[in-house]
């Protein structure tokens, strides 16, 4: 008992020494708990927006469920079938082009727009804002503008063509199968070049203007001033800027929807149209589900590929 | 204000509810009084954005108010683009709330029969007092044993054509080609002059399944045998028709045919820019709407010089596919007794009376008492519409209506057999590739 009252008092002579330190307290202030408890919010968002989802996609996948109706595990039959469905193989080879070809002139497009932006000349802020347009605009508009004029019948494109004495018949936009995939290409390009200019704009701010003028005056040319230090430079950002755009590329689906529907007859059917029209339309949503998660290994490694490269570029 | 005593409140609302629950319209009208719901209920009923405007603004201005007195139901329409419908009512399938009613296009409904409410009561009801329904409503709104769906109304598909531009290459009307090979060779001349046909040919839900189904049954070519699961595509009738289509789209049709939605042809055809073109009576009732907007090369009113047809005959007779429309009552729905009193009340003869009205002949209700509506005297233009739907088949001919007839219809296997061969694949390839694709998915 002495002993036990001679360690209140020393305890009563530390408290007034110093503040009071609750459980809660002394857990927060143990470093690895402190960590846990700042990342738990971000954890259990990821966890309800992005696994509990995908989770729901892959059980969805490997079962035979219909709209209403839950559904029996059928393993990776859905998968199968896919295999011999020649509509999957067009939306396969579709979105691949598509993602490629729109990636390459996003990229080159972008860049240059985004040099041009970093010069001073007047009305640079007011050209940067309108250069975002496309991009603020809902994909749904801009893209109904577009469908205006590819219209067969009343295309704005055709008539000026026509009138510029360019074309003496109409072209067939939307109805010939290689024109209808050009031309949801183009929509895509102009809808994704902003989103590459401003951030790529962003990254070149960040460069010292000094090393360009040091590099000129060492007797650099514009060109070998770009290749030598802006590029390498600008990489990183324009690699992270390159995997974003990959990834909503390759999902992508309203475009699409609204221009052409995924026709004519599948020329322009991506994995997220047809896996709409398989699950939604047909109401098949296990084959819908294994549709969308054909994607799933091709981004995986695009984004791995890219991810370890960004790391090495900046390593070194 | 007159006072109601509780006793005088629980007898009134006793009856109703009993009316509305064992007697139907018919005890409604003996009571001389609605079913009383509890204050609130809301009815919401989702269905799409008319090609004819006026019925909208009908069932806006009047359907709505005459709900709330007729039911004490307050009715919530939402009106969205026909091709969404089924994105929403799959998503709220599978949330488990949405719309309580929700129109359905085509045989949508056989995709959900798992999601829906026994309507046989109202569909009986409604299919005895109004002369039966057409066997295309029956069959997509009914799955062999029960009623899936209300039957709403068949949406008559008939050529609107051009009465001047035909009498020019001698076709007066009302003469008009017979037979497809009459019709192409019209389409040739009036292509020559800049005139030509037209037609979807593309993945949208009315005009390319409504063309392409009856052109291949007109040539005897069919999905499968009346068992359902024999696969029967690949015929020589098949082959012949997408044959002849080839030739046919390239003497004829307009180009544009195969980007072209549901409203593609309508614009075409008030624009002047084709001749002839399957749809509804949407174009000619539009036209007449706006007679001094739509005009001829001449000046003149362009509803004047429209007149319909039905599609050619081919060598094995003369079909038609006039897109159905349903009434589903969702599953999900906590107390389905508003929801069945209002398509009750709804499809009854008088309300149903005042919608159809507004429709001036686009649809010819589901049920045969419609034709002998006073409607058909007023326009001699629209008479093609009245009897169209006695010759509808539906897409799964000859087996049934069911989910794999819609699994193949929503993926445009049967459309896309013709835009495929249109755009160069050889004629055999292009129905070998649909026929596997139907066999595929009869097999699942």
């Amino acid at each position: 008992m002495v002993v036990d009252s001679v360690a209140a008092v020393k305890s009563a002579k530390s408290y007034v020494a110093a503040p009071r330190r609750g459980p809660v307290t002394r857990i927060l202030e143990n470093e690895g708990w402190f960590a846990f408890f700042l990342l738990l919010p971000t954890a259990v968002l990821l966890g309800l927006f992005m696994a509990y989802p995908f989770i729901e996609g892959v059980l969805l996948a490997l079962s035979d469920a219909k709209v209403g109706v839950p559904g029996n595990f059928v393993g990776l039959q859905n998968f199968a079938v896919l295999l011999n469905d020649s509509i999957f193989r067009i939306a396969v080879w579709n979105t691949v082009l598509y993602t490629a070809v729109t990636t390459v002139f996003k990229l080159a497009l972008g860049l240059w727009l985004a040099l041009l932006l970093n010069r001073h000349f007047r009305g640079k802020a007011v050209t940067r804002a309108f250069v975002l347009l496309p991009f603020i605009i809902p994909t749904v508009l801009s893209t109904f503008a577009w469908k205006w004029m590819f219209d067969p019948t009343f295309s704005v494109i055709n008539w000026t063509l026509f009138h510029l004495g360019i074309i003496r018949t109409r072209i067939n936009w939307l109805s010939d199968p290689g024109l209808a995939l050009v031309s949801v290409i183009i929509v895509n390009i102009w809808r994704g070049v902003p989103f590459y200019a401003i951030s790529l704009l962003a990254g070149l701010q960040t460069i010292n203007p000094e090393l360009a003028e040091a590099a000129a005056i060492d007797g650099a040319r514009p060109w070998q001033r770009f290749r030598y230090i802006t590029w390498p430079l600008l990489l990183p950002v324009t690699m992270v800027v390159v995997l974003f755009s990959v990834i909503q590329t390759f999902a992508d689906f309203q475009l699409v929807y609204v221009l052409t529907g995924g026709g004519p007859a599948n020329a322009t059917q991506l994995f997220a149209t047809y896996a709409y029209q398989i699950g939604v339309g047909t109401g098949l949503l296990g084959q819908g589900a294994a549709i969308s998660l054909a994607m799933f290994p091709v981004l995986l490694v695009v984004v791995v590929v890219q991810l370890l490269y960004i790391r090495r570029v900046e390593i070194h | 204000m007159a006072r109601i005593s509780r006793r005088k409140l629980l007898k009134l609302s006793g009856g109703g509810a009993v009316a509305a629950r064992t007697g139907g319209i018919a005890s409604i009208l003996a009571l001389k009084q609605a079913p009383a719901y509890a204050q609130g209920t809301t009815v919401h009923w989702l269905r799409w954005n008319d090609f004819v405007p006026a019925s909208d603004q009908v069932l806006r201005n009047a359907i709505i108010p005459d709900c709330a007195k007729a039911l004490g139901i307050k009715l919530n329409i939402e009106m969205i683009n026909g091709n969404d419908i089924q994105a929403r009512t799959t998503s709220a399938i599978q949330s488990g709330t949405g719309p309580d009613v929700i129109c359905a296009l085509n045989n949508w409904p056989q995709l959900y029969p798992e999601s829906v409410v026994d309507v046989s009561d109202v569909a009986d009801e409604i299919g005895k007092a109004q002369g039966g329904f057409y066997e295309e409503s029956r069959v997509v709104a009914n799955d062999g044993k029960k009623w899936i769906a209300v039957p709403w109304c068949v949406l008559g598909a008939q050529l609107a054509y051009r009465k001047s531009w035909f009498a020019e290459i001698g076709y007066d009307a009302p003469k008009f080609p017979q037979t497809w090979e009459e019709y192409r060779e019209a389409g040739k001349k009036l292509k020559a002059k800049g005139r030509p046909l037209g037609q979807a040919v593309s993945h949208s839900f009315g005009d390319p399944p409504t063309y392409a189904y009856p052109y291949l049954w007109s040539w005897g070519g069919k999905e499968v045998e009346a068992d359902g699961k024999t696969v029967v595509l690949n015929s020589k009738a098949t082959v012949d028709s997408v044959n002849f289509a080839v030739g046919f789209w390239k003497d004829a049709y307009d180009d544009g045919g195969l980007a072209w939605d549901d409203s593609s042809n309508n614009r075409a055809f008030l624009a002047g820019t084709i001749s002839s073109t399957l749809n509804g009576a949407s174009i000619y009732i539009e036209a007449k709407r706006k007679p001094e907007v739509y005009l001829t090369e001449t000046g003149t009113p362009l509803w004047k010089d429209i007149l319909h047809a039905p599609l050619p005959k081919g060598v094995a007779g003369q079909f038609g596919y006039h897109l159905p429309m349903s009434n589903m009552l969702m599953k999900y729905v906590k107390d389905p007794k508003a929801g069945k009193e209002f398509l009750r009340w709804i499809t009854s003869k008088p309300v149903y009376q005042t919608w159809f009205d507004s429709q001036q002949g686009y649809s010819v209700g589901a049920t045969t008492i419609w034709e002998q509506d006073k409607l058909w005297e007023k326009d001699p233009v629209m008479l093609p519409f009245r009897t169209a739907a006695r010759a509808g088949r539906f897409p799964g001919y000859a087996g049934p209506a069911d989910r794999h007839a819609a699994e193949v219809l929503s993926k445009y296997i049967v459309v896309d057999m013709t835009a495929k061969a249109i755009q160069g694949m050889p004629v055999q390839d292009a129905v070998k590739w649909a026929h596997d694709e139907v066999a595929g998915i009869h097999a699942a």
